[in-house]
């Protein structure tokens, strides 16, 4: 078992053609995943990496059974991608694109409401299922097979926290990262809840940012629903209000959505809060022989 | 990206909305000239003079080394003078802008609107942005304008109304009259109160805004409904399509040196403390920085060279962080995934090399693929660079070169 994909899954690959996304799908087709074709409008007919183009996502659908898309179309035109796999009824849409604007987002989200897609991203490295499919941008290697699921707003925070797991002993069911965006498909929530659920999954390891409410919502629920040892880690602790750090989402408002704040909820909910990033893994196998 | 005050205005007229009139300008003459032509086009001999910073509490804050608010009424042509003379290019220290405060190079002289007429002046806030947790825009507003909105938010929350708008589409009818009922308006002033949050709605999703507030939003005595002052910042990642707007960046708000790392592409924040730092990925740098400060030392910046991290990037973050001469030490925080470590590793050495001695510690934390060879590249170099794999580590390093 894992979440969100498999060995199974038939990934496309829009942008395919790009040098992002000829990049990106050389090493997730290295790694074993089954990318089954990919999209570039008014290239279609033609092969890429020994695999076919469409001109549309639903032609791409019709010819493949592709399940997942992976998007690597620039900034402008990617709310325009995920809207098109969306409505080709692709069930999961993983956006790497980072810098789409705000209210393109806005407009997305609304849409995909009440369709079975779900969004992971945008400005996200993608989600692993150790050992078995990798739609994302990680370095594949890092990910040891295990029982530990990661879940992230940050790209080489979560190579950090997957490469600690390995070295406490421990591996990686699946990694999801959802995005430093401030509007973004699946919730630090969505995604714990997923797997909290994964009977595969033994402990979850939580990353989150400054800014927004996302934490503190999983915090909640896990307080509330929680079955196995969360291990949570905010970024951001000495980062000045009101300052935008890298990510469009990582930005101080308010009094709620400090680095500091977070943690406070975090750790009164249950989970294993950590100050440092240097002790997300050996904090997890603590936590997980019934040290903590 | 955050515009002026006269900039946002010129954006909301475009969108029909109506503002306190004003004419921005850079000299003490100019100043004089724009209050002779606004008070033959109003007949009134007051006017107000606002600086022009990115920061908000200008009415409050005074010029450095003088008595003068940055917003001040002016009574007469010498009245404007004098004024005009204290602010431009005073530096102006608000409760926003710290004790170093800014530089103002620009004026601008507005049309004074508490001018008499047969009903009572009104001042509201109203305010829109993105509610991250439903993924809508909200238009927040209240009937006690002209304060510090968080103030009322905080003791009055029942004061504080929202609106939130449906995705992709316009502010509705019924919105818009909502806002101006709750508002207390009627007759004259509501219908141009609909029309004012309409259009307003218009122009924050027309030029793609991160937040747009009036405060105070004002009711004339004659019943018109203007904005008085205007707060407006732009969606960076939405400037792709607006090129016209990119243009209106005026770069002597922002920090020098994040100016120069902008045009090298990193992107860098200049932070207060000791150890400078150099990391690939916006969530590790926060987290670099965060355990910085546990190690004993306070983080001089964020800098993420993103995933080229070359002997370029990394020269270029040497030579920003290089020139703040409180820095005392410099991580340099790398996981290599895509990027191998030992490249990343030649780039540290030949940047290094480049720029010639450095005359404080700098500790290199290399990890992710081809760690091992990239420890040894830096262990072998001949220079006085500290290397380490761990996270832990280079916590440790930091520590040493802290209390040294």
């Amino acid at each position: 078992m894992s979440v969100l994909v498999n060995k199974n899954s038939k990934v496309i690959v829009q942008g395919f053609t790009g040098t992002e996304g000829t990049f990106h799908a050389t090493q997730m087709i290295e790694y074993g995943t089954q990318v089954v074709g990919g999209v570039t409008p008014g290239k279609g007919g033609q092969t890429h990496l020994d695999r076919p183009i469409f001109n549309t996502v639903a032609d791409a659908v019709k010819a493949t059974g592709a399940n997942v898309s992976i998007i690597f179309v620039p900034p402008a035109f990617a709310a325009d991608a995920v809207l098109e796999a969306a409505d080709a009824g692709i069930e999961l849409v993983i956006c790497i694109t980072e810098g789409i604007p705000v209210q393109d987002m806005v407009k997305v989200k609304s849409f995909i409401k009440g369709t079975k897609t779900r969004l992971i991203g945008p400005n996200c490295p993608g989600v692993i299922t150790a050992g078995e499919c990798k739609v994302g941008i990680m370095p594949g290697f890092i990910f040891k097979q295990g029982n530990i699921g990661i879940v992230s707003k940050s790209g080489t925070l979560t190579y950090e926290a997957a490469d600690q797991v390995a070295k406490a002993g421990l591996g990686i069911t699946t990694a999801i990262g959802i995005g430093g965006d401030p509007i973004i498909g699946t919730t630090t929530k969505e995604a714990v809840e997923l797997l909290m659920n994964d009977p595969e999954t033994h402990g979850i390891v939580m990353i989150g940012e400054i800014g927004g409410g996302m934490e503190a919502e999983a915090a909640r629920w896990i307080k509330e629903n929680g079955t196995k040892p969360v291990v949570g880690f905010i970024a951001g602790q000495t980062a000045p209000p009101g300052r935008r750090m890298g990510h469009a989402g990582a930005i101080v408002g308010g009094a709620d959505d400090t680095a500091a704040a977070k943690m406070k909820i975090m750790s009164e909910c249950g989970i294993h809060v950590v100050a440092s990033p240097a002790d997300i893994g050996k904090t997890m196998a603590e936590a997980l022989a019934g040290k903590k | 990206m955050n515009l002026h005050e006269y900039q946002a205005k010129e954006l909301l007229k475009k969108y029909n909305v109506p503002v306190q009139e004003g004419i921005a300008v850079d000299t003490v003459m100019a100043a004089e000239e724009a209050y002779r032509q606004i008070k033959n086009e109003t007949g009134n001999n007051f006017a107000v003079i606002k600086a022009q910073i990115h920061a908000g509490g200008r009415g409050k804050g005074k010029i450095e080394g003088s008595e003068q608010r940055g917003v001040a009424v002016a009574k007469s042509l010498e009245n404007v003078t004098e004024i005009a003379k204290n602010i431009l290019g005073g530096t102006l220290v608000t409760i926003q802008t710290g004790a170093a405060g800014k530089k103002v190079n620009k004026i601008l002289v507005a049309q004074d609107v508490y001018y008499p007429g047969p009903n009572p002046v009104k001042e509201f806030y109203l305010s829109i942005l993105l509610d991250r947790t439903s993924g809508k825009n909200v238009i927040m507003y209240s009937t006690e304008g002209g304060m510090d909105i968080e103030e009322v938010a905080h003791n009055t929350p029942e004061k504080i109304f929202k609106e939130f708008v449906q995705p992709g589409a316009p502010l509705q009818g019924f919105q818009a009259r909502k806002i101006a009922f709750n508002l207390g308006l009627s007759g004259e002033s509501f219908k141009n109160c609909v029309k004012f949050v309409t259009n307003l709605y218009n122009a924050y999703v027309g030029v793609d805004a991160a937040m747009l507030e009036i405060n105070p939003l004002f009711k004339t005595s004659d019943d018109k409904i203007i904005a008085v002052d205007c707060k407006l910042s732009l969606d960076d990642n939405a400037l792709i399509r607006h090129a016209d707007l990119a243009n209106l960046r005026d770069e002597s708000e922002e920090d020098p040196t994040e100016v120069e790392a902008g045009h090298y592409n990193l992107n860098f924040v200049k932070l207060d403390g000791n150890v400078g730092c150099m990391v690939n990925g916006a969530g590790l740098a926060m987290a670099t920085m965060d355990m910085i400060k546990l190690s004993g030392g306070e983080p001089a910046n964020f800098l993420d060279v993103g995933g080229s991290a070359n002997a370029q990037t990394v020269e270029a973050g040497f030579r920003i962080i290089l020139k703040d001469p409180k820095v005392k030490a410099i991580l340099i925080n790398i996981f290599g995934g895509i990027v191998r470590c030992d490249r990343v590793a030649q780039g540290v050495i030949d940047a290094y090399k480049s720029i010639g001695e450095i005359k404080i510690p700098i500790i290199v934390r290399l990890q992710g693929t081809n760690a091992e060879e990239a420890k040894k590249l830096i262990d072998e170099s001949g220079l006085t660079v500290q290397s380490a794999i761990l996270l832990s580590e280079a916590a440790e390093l930091v520590n040493k070169a802290v209390s040294a």
